[in-house]
């Protein structure tokens, strides 16, 4: 454990700034983004290797309409998967996602069902703020009374959920009730692609650019990798963490609009359960649990590893019932990997301090 | 971290006494009753009372263990799973020609061979919190018990196994019984073992714990394996309840059983809180939801007011300490 942590803290001095970037940390730096490469290159050849396999058995898999067909279903996960990341950067976890994303997306569906005229993007904008607000009431609940990230989310979960199912009297908001506008938000195309993917890279972008190259963004790996040298170097934790949760709730506000136009339902129980699919993604992706670690491009492979997964058993006739276990498994198999690959930097850079 | 835990005897004063998490619980408890009995003239009925205890305490068998769990400082949130798993096999090897009782024999097996797994993992890996093995684990767990049962239902078991969910002995029903006993049996590892101690000192500081001599990595499986066994007993009983199976019972009794600890007093950065205070909260939410079911408040309020009373109960010691400093 100590040693882990002297293992661990130049990185940190190197990540968030502050320290003299010595021989040592240099190439220690150059070692882990090695290893990150590799990584992230196995993971590719990994999808590509599924992908290959898959169309050997089934001739439709690679078709135009295929692959378009999974990015529509993986753009939500994908969007939530950027939130997802920032909160596991933080250390943190968020279980409520699912609950969140069914309470905006009811929200939004009872709306435009009392008022169809209703332009779409105010429907967009009231999941966005109900997301919002619920994933402030989270920030604080983690950040100003220090509640554990898994049972503040925990309890917020249920009582998000149960207010999707207060607000909807139990009853389901169907196809025949929305408005052909409000449906039209996920089918919608913008120069052939559809609105759905457009909105997550346009997201992926602007996430990009946050994490890189703003200051706040380097703020939350700073408080993710080392809380309390975070805190001495002037860097307000609580209000990071405020404000991650807030984007994660804004995220899924905004993929529970988008869920609901695409498959014209909300219900209770939208997408219960589908905070484990989008961990799952990050987790794929090389987001650390241990905080400090996760980038854009590795829960884009992840998101499309899943995505892929989902489209592709059952065109390989795999019972739906094998799809829990399997996605599991990976998720098992994704973190222990992690966690030896760890390891081995760490060993590496004990060797390297001897000298 | 705080060296008075490790004080054998506290100082007995009664503003001590009487200023325990565990008294709050009880004044809680006296104001749910009296709220439930002006709700609905059915509550306060001994009968009622008493077999309201065969439905809310079948979670209650991994309260005790996951009081261990939350102490040590870890969670685990596979639980629910592992009630579903142990539960399908047990049904799918009766309705496959196995003899009643080997099958729950091994149902409990299932439960203690999945509860060593999260240990295992959860020592071999401490680098990975508790949360995202068991996560991933209860993932896997549910989706065997699919694999295995496909989306039906098993049952049919034979008439004598009714007995666990729905007989009584003397007059009182089997799984209060059982409880109590297995309580107590909790209570005396936890407060009256060296086993116990362990666990506090581990949930306190596991570094130097481990510098003193414990032996960490057993003390934690041997914690999550009793964790799995306690899941497949509330299996047992579920099952003879419900009088079928599913691949989707018990889901979210993490949160049921995470709730309940939590409320109970045990903090979740480990190393403190009692047995007692989780029993309590047993009670607590088991007749606060039978009591609100009688005048027809639906499942979904349920939801709404457990999470609130799971923020509330984590969030109250939290802001005491704040006012401390």
């Amino acid at each position: 454990m100590s040693m882990k942590n002297r293992g661990g803290q130049p990185v940190v001095v190197a990540a968030s700034g502050g320290g003299s970037p010595s021989q040592a940390a240099a190439s220690k730096k150059s070692l882990s983004a090695n290893i990150a490469k590799f990584r992230e290159l196995g993971l590719l050849a990994f999808i590509l290797i599924l992908a290959v396999g898959v169309q050997i058995r089934n001739s439709s898999f690679l078709t135009w309409e295929n692959i378009n067909d999974i990015a529509t279903n993986t753009a939500i996960l994908s969007i939530l998967a950027v939130g997802m990341m920032l909160v596991i950067i933080t250390r943190g976890i968020d279980l409520s996602i699912g609950a969140t994303l069914a309470l905006a997306g009811m929200t939004a569906a009872l709306t435009v069902k009392e008022y169809p005229g209703l332009n779409p993007l105010v429907a967009v904008l009231l999941g966005v703020g109900v997301g919002v607000v619920c994933g402030a009431v989270l920030g604080f609940l983690v950040s100003k009374i220090n509640i554990l990230p898994i049972i503040a989310t925990l309890g917020m979960m249920n009582v998000f959920r149960g207010l999707t199912y207060e607000m909807s009297g139990g009853k389901w908001v169907s196809a025949h009730q929305m408005p052909d506008s409000f449906k039209a938000i996920a089918t919608g195309k913008v120069l052939g692609l559809n609105n759905l993917i457009l909105i997550a890279i346009v997201i992926y972008i602007v996430a990009y650019y946050f994490v890189n190259h703003t200051r706040t963004g380097r703020q939350i790996y700073a408080v993710g990798s080392n809380p309390d040298s975070a805190e001495v170097s002037g860097i307000k934790s609580g209000r990071i963490l405020w404000l991650v949760y807030t984007v994660m709730g804004g995220l899924s506000g905004l993929a529970g609009v988008l869920w609901v136009a695409k498959f014209a339902s909300a219900q209770g129980d939208t997408a219960s359960g589908y905070e484990l699919s989008v961990i799952a993604a990050c987790v794929l992706g090389g987001v650390s649990i241990a905080g400090g670690s996760g980038k854009i491009s590795g829960i884009i492979l992840g998101s499309v590893l899943l995505g892929i997964l989902n489209n592709a058993l059952p065109m390989i006739n795999v019972s739906p019932f094998w799809q829990n276990f399997i996605q599991g498994m990976i998720i098992l198999i994704a973190v222990l990997i992690n966690a030896m690959v760890k390891r081995g930097i760490d060993r590496n850079n004990l060797m390297r301090r001897r000298i | 971290m705080e060296p008075r835990l490790l004080e054998n005897k506290r100082e007995f004063t009664l503003k001590g006494f009487f200023f325990q998490w565990e008294w709050m619980l009880v004044v809680l408890f006296v104001a749910m009753t009296i709220m439930n009995v002006n709700l609905s003239e059915f509550y306060w009925n001994f009968d009622n009372l008493r077999d309201a205890t065969m439905s809310f305490l079948d979670k209650a068998f991994i309260v005790l263990p996951m009081v261990f769990i939350i102490i040590l400082g870890d969670i685990d949130i596979s639980v629910g799973s592992i009630v579903a798993l142990s539960s399908v096999i047990m049904a799918d090897l009766y309705n496959h020609g196995v003899p009643m009782p080997l099958a729950m024999v091994i149902c409990l097996l299932v439960g203690t061979v999945c509860g060593y797994v999260n240990g295992l993992l959860v020592v071999k890996f401490k680098e990975l919190s508790a949360v995202i093995v068991t996560l991933s684990t209860m993932i896997i767990y549910r989706g065997i018990a699919y694999i295995l049962l496909k989306d039906q239902a098993a049952g049919k078991f034979p008439e004598w196994f009714n007995f666990l969910g729905w007989d009584y002995v003397g007059g009182v029903p089997f799984i209060l019984i059982a409880f109590v006993v297995f309580a107590i049996g909790f209570w005396y590892l936890l407060h009256k073992t060296t086993f116990g101690r362990k666990v506090y000192a581990m949930g306190s500081n596991i570094t130097a714990s481990r510098f003193s001599g414990i032996q960490t990595d057993r003390i934690k499986i041997i914690v999550f394996t009793l964790t799995g066994l306690m899941s497949a007993v509330t299996a047992l009983f579920l099952t003879s309840r419900m009088g079928s199976t599913r691949p989707n019972i018990a889901t979210g009794y993490e949160l049921d059983v995470i709730a309940m600890v939590v409320l109970g007093g045990i903090s979740t950065s480990g190393g403190k809180g009692r047995m007692i205070g989780a029993i309590l909260a047993i009670f607590l939410i088991g007749y606060l939801r039978y009591g609100l079911g009688l005048v027809n408040v639906s499942a979904q309020t349920l939801l709404i007011i457990i999470g609130l009373l799971l923020i509330f109960a984590v969030s109250i010691p939290k802001l005491k300490l704040k006012q401390k400093r």
